[in-house]
């Protein structure tokens, strides 16, 4: 079985990201960037399940700028085979992203299409789903345990109050949850192997995909600074505190 | 740790660190021998992501190394234009002639972390493999030859034994290896004294370089300007000053350098930073602006006098591990680039002769060198300082390096090692520091979390105490606990005064050094933690 696993570029986890003097985004000029945590996870899955021997081939895909290929050989260095890099000037909408995605999987046909459930700087949760929708393949999102058997798999998926378990017939799309596994490191013996394996650069407009973005931002700023708390002396002030100052009971 | 399991690949040369002076031997390198195969290690999550400096740059070496640097757009934008000298009282501030060594006409202000970037694409586009976020973390060695080094282990848990994602660490074999690690290298330390390589020569003498990057309003920015101060906060016996650097976009670099000669063990290098920028010297740059990033780095000040053999079987020294940084100049990046470049001429001549055990002509080289006459000439500097204090270090200085030209018959000796010279608790004066304002000034937490530094939690300590129980006895009975004021990263805490134990918030750790340095009895052993971990300096730092 093959799978296509999307991964995006994004600014590293451990950067506090900050907001550019002119409010219009998030500055990324000269910040760290690496992969989307949750994106590694869907790497991870793909690599287990290839040594399970569910999965014969993984194709990993980046779109985004020229320097998305260092994430790309990341994915490879964990244990994918080879990589596409569609090339774009800014970082698409998920819509577009997903239309990129349809085109590569009608080009690569995979079984199956393993991604994170979101990416960490816009926090959108909408490739995976809008992917699914343009496909008309099942989907599960939110996964925290993937069985495979057969044509099908089985898929837990994190919901409000609980676990939900589904069968999907594939082919599919399956969006990753942070507790599905915890990814390996990219050792430096497979980094540098990682060099030598194929990595293919496509341009967006090449697709025959409109990258042109549907949503304008209007404003970005800090979110408000917190306020110090205090400390009460007795429970019947903190009672009368809630109700009227907060006024929340 | 699981040296059975490790797999190994050979190279030329393999250089241990991508800061200026390694990146600088890289390059040259792969200009004189472009067959060679030539890797580099980095121990930051990516090439600048430890680097800390001002930094303003003297071009010369770069000039001699991409002599089209312009062109190739390096990123070096910020000439600066104005020199300023100011000698600090509580309150007021009296210019002082700007030493000569320290006119910076020609020169650029610039992101050190941005340049070394920059320096990374070049060497990539030659042909130099770089892996940023391994540690070179063990020495290899055969028949007393250093054959390479080998990266950590990756996810050994914190009590010592390989978790689920545990990878072996990596054996990088080489002909030559170059050790570029930045001040108090942990791998040059086991060098050093491995191979005997400090006999004779004077103790290295350190500062600490506390640093924080500002964005200023627009109509106060005055891109150039260059300012440094003597004085206060620091008594006329500790040696030290500030910086302060208007460059790019709207940028301020702020910072402290405090040489680690001080005695009073109530000194708190973060806290004088911080206090200083209460003086309208300061206050005034900075004022309305927001703070963007802080961290901090030792430095190597000892010059001439304590550059250590720069040689052995298998390898060399080079940059700030060797400690070719020019105090009066207050600059380490021209000289740093230089050994890097002169260590490579000496390493594709020794691949072409049959490549014999020890470079040695690195060292004729050096001695040879603008490098070496340049640190030749400063050399008294830095000890007049210790000797005279403030002023008096500063009017020899005049007299040094104006009248004499630094031609003095005499050279004036580092005698101790700063660690020695920290006086008891009960001897010193404590200093009472103000509360931050949380505008200008910050507490050390807030100051971390700008470093962006983060290591894995679940790996073992990479500051340990040799004798955990000389704690105790010598580092709170003797000396209150220096490490929790002396590191600038919140990484050493006595959470309970009346049943005093040392924490170790090792995750904290900004890599500066200075516990390795500055610990009374040397009992504090820095070794490099998980390949990745430490600051993420953005560009601009």
């Amino acid at each position: 079985m093959k799978l296509l696993v999307p991964v995006k570029r994004v600014i590293d986890y451990n950067v506090k990201p900050r907001v550019k003097a002119d409010n219009s985004g998030v500055e990324t000029a000269g910040v760290k960037m690496s992969m989307n945590p949750f994106d590694e996870i869907a790497v991870e899955e793909a690599v287990r399940l290839k040594e399970k021997g569910v999965a014969t081939e993984i194709v990993v895909v980046s779109v985004g700028a020229a320097q998305a290929a260092d994430t790309l050989r990341t994915a490879m260095a964990m244990g994918a085979d080879r990589a596409i890099l569609v090339q774009a000037e800014e970082a698409p909408e998920p819509l577009a992203v997903a239309k990129i995605l349809r085109a590569l999987v009608e080009r690569e046909q995979p079984r199956l299409v393993l991604m994170g459930k979101q990416a960490i700087d816009d926090d959108m949760n909408a490739t995976g789903q809008m992917l699914a929708g343009l496909l008309g393949w099942g989907q599960g999102t939110f996964a925290s345990k993937i069985e495979a058997g057969g044509d099908a798999l089985s898929v837990t998926r994190e919901v409000d109050g609980g676990l939900e378990t589904i069968s999907l017939v594939l082919p599919a799309i399956v969006t990753v949850d942070l507790r599905l596994n915890e990814p390996r490191y990219a050792s430096l013996p497979n980094i540098m192997k990682a060099r030598k394996k194929p990595l293919e650069t496509i341009a967006a407009a090449g697709l025959g995909v409109d990258v042109a973005p549907r949503l304008q931002t209007l404003r970005v700023v800090e979110p408000p600074e917190r306020k110090a708390g205090i400390r009460v002396g007795s429970v019947a002030e903190l009672v009368n505190k809630l109700r009227d100052e907060a006024r929340v009971i | 740790m699981s040296g059975t399991a490790r797999e190994a690949m050979e190279f030329d040369v393999v250089v241990v660190g991508g800061g200026p002076s390694g990146l600088a031997a890289a390059i040259r390198l792969k200009q004189l021998a472009p067959e060679a195969s030539v890797c580099l290690l980095e121990k930051g999550g990516e090439i600048g992501a430890h680097i800390l400096s001002g930094a303003v740059i003297e071009t010369r070496a770069l000039d001699e190394l991409i002599p089209d640097w312009k062109e190739k757009g390096a990123p070096l934008r910020t000439p600066a234009t104005e020199d300023r000298m100011l000698f600090l009282w509580k309150k007021r501030s009296v210019s002082l002639p700007t030493p000569p060594q320290m006119h910076n006409t020609g020169n650029y202000i610039v992101s050190l972390g941005e340049v070394c970037r920059w320096l990374a694409a070049q060497a990539e586009e030659l042909g130099v493999e770089i892996y940023p976020g391994f540690a070179a973390a063990e020495l290899l060695e055969e028949d007393g030859r250093v054959v390479g080094v080998a990266t950590g282990d990756m996810g050994i848990g914190r009590n010592g034994e390989p978790g689920p994602n545990h990878a072996p660490g990596m054996e990088l074999r080489a002909s030559y290896t170059l050790f570029a690690e930045g001040c108090r290298g942990s791998l040059a330390k086991q060098l050093m004294q491995r191979f005997g390589l400090r006999e004779g020569v004077d103790p290295q003498t350190y500062g600490l370089g506390i640093k924080e990057l500002w964005e200023i309003p627009k109509e106060r920015h005055r891109p150039g300007l260059i300012q440094h101060t003597m004085g206060w906060p620091l008594d006329k016996h500790t040696y030290g000053g500030s910086w302060l650097y208007h460059f790019g976009d709207n940028l301020v670099s702020y910072g402290f350098v405090v040489g680690l000669d001080y005695r009073n063990t109530w000194l708190s290098p973060f806290d004088e930073m911080q206090r200083l920028k209460n003086h309208p010297a300061v206050r005034r740059h900075l004022e309305g602006g927001k703070r963007l990033s802080y961290g901090a780095r030792a430095l190597s000040e000892g010059g001439l006098q304590s550059v250590p053999r720069l040689s052995f079987p298998g390898g060399l020294l080079i940059g700030d591990t060797a400690g070719f940084l020019n105090v009066p100049k207050i600059k380490g990046t021209h000289t740093a680039m230089k050994s890097g470049m002169l260590a490579a001429e000496a390493v594709a001549e020794a691949l072409e002769k049959g490549r014999p055990a020890e470079p040695r002509s690195f060292t004729r080289r050096v001695r040879r060198s603008w490098l070496w006459d340049e640190l030749r000439r400063a050399r008294n500097v830095r000890p007049a300082f210790a000797r005279y204090g403030q002023l008096g270090g500063f009017i020899y200085s005049a007299v040094d390096t104006v009248l004499l030209r630094g031609r003095a018959p005499w050279t004036l000796h580092h005698p101790h090692t700063d660690h020695a010279v920290l006086e008891p608790a009960d001897a010193a004066a404590p200093i009472a520091y103000p509360k931050p304002d949380g505008k200008l000034t910050f507490d050390k937490l807030s100051s971390v979390f700008l470093s962006n530094t983060n290591h894995e939690e679940d790996q073992p300590v990479h500051l340990r105490l040799r004798d955990p129980g000389r704690w105790r006895t010598v580092n709170w009975d003797r000396f209150r606990s220096p490490e929790s004021r002396y590191c600038p990263a919140g990484v050493y805490e006595v959470p309970d005064p009346d049943a005093p134990e040392l924490r170790i918030n090792a995750q904290n750790c900004v890599h500066c050094k200075t516990c390795d340095i500055k610990d009374p009895t040397e009992n504090i052993d820095w070794s490099a933690p998980e390949g990745g971990g430490g600051p993420n300096y953005p560009v601009g730092m």
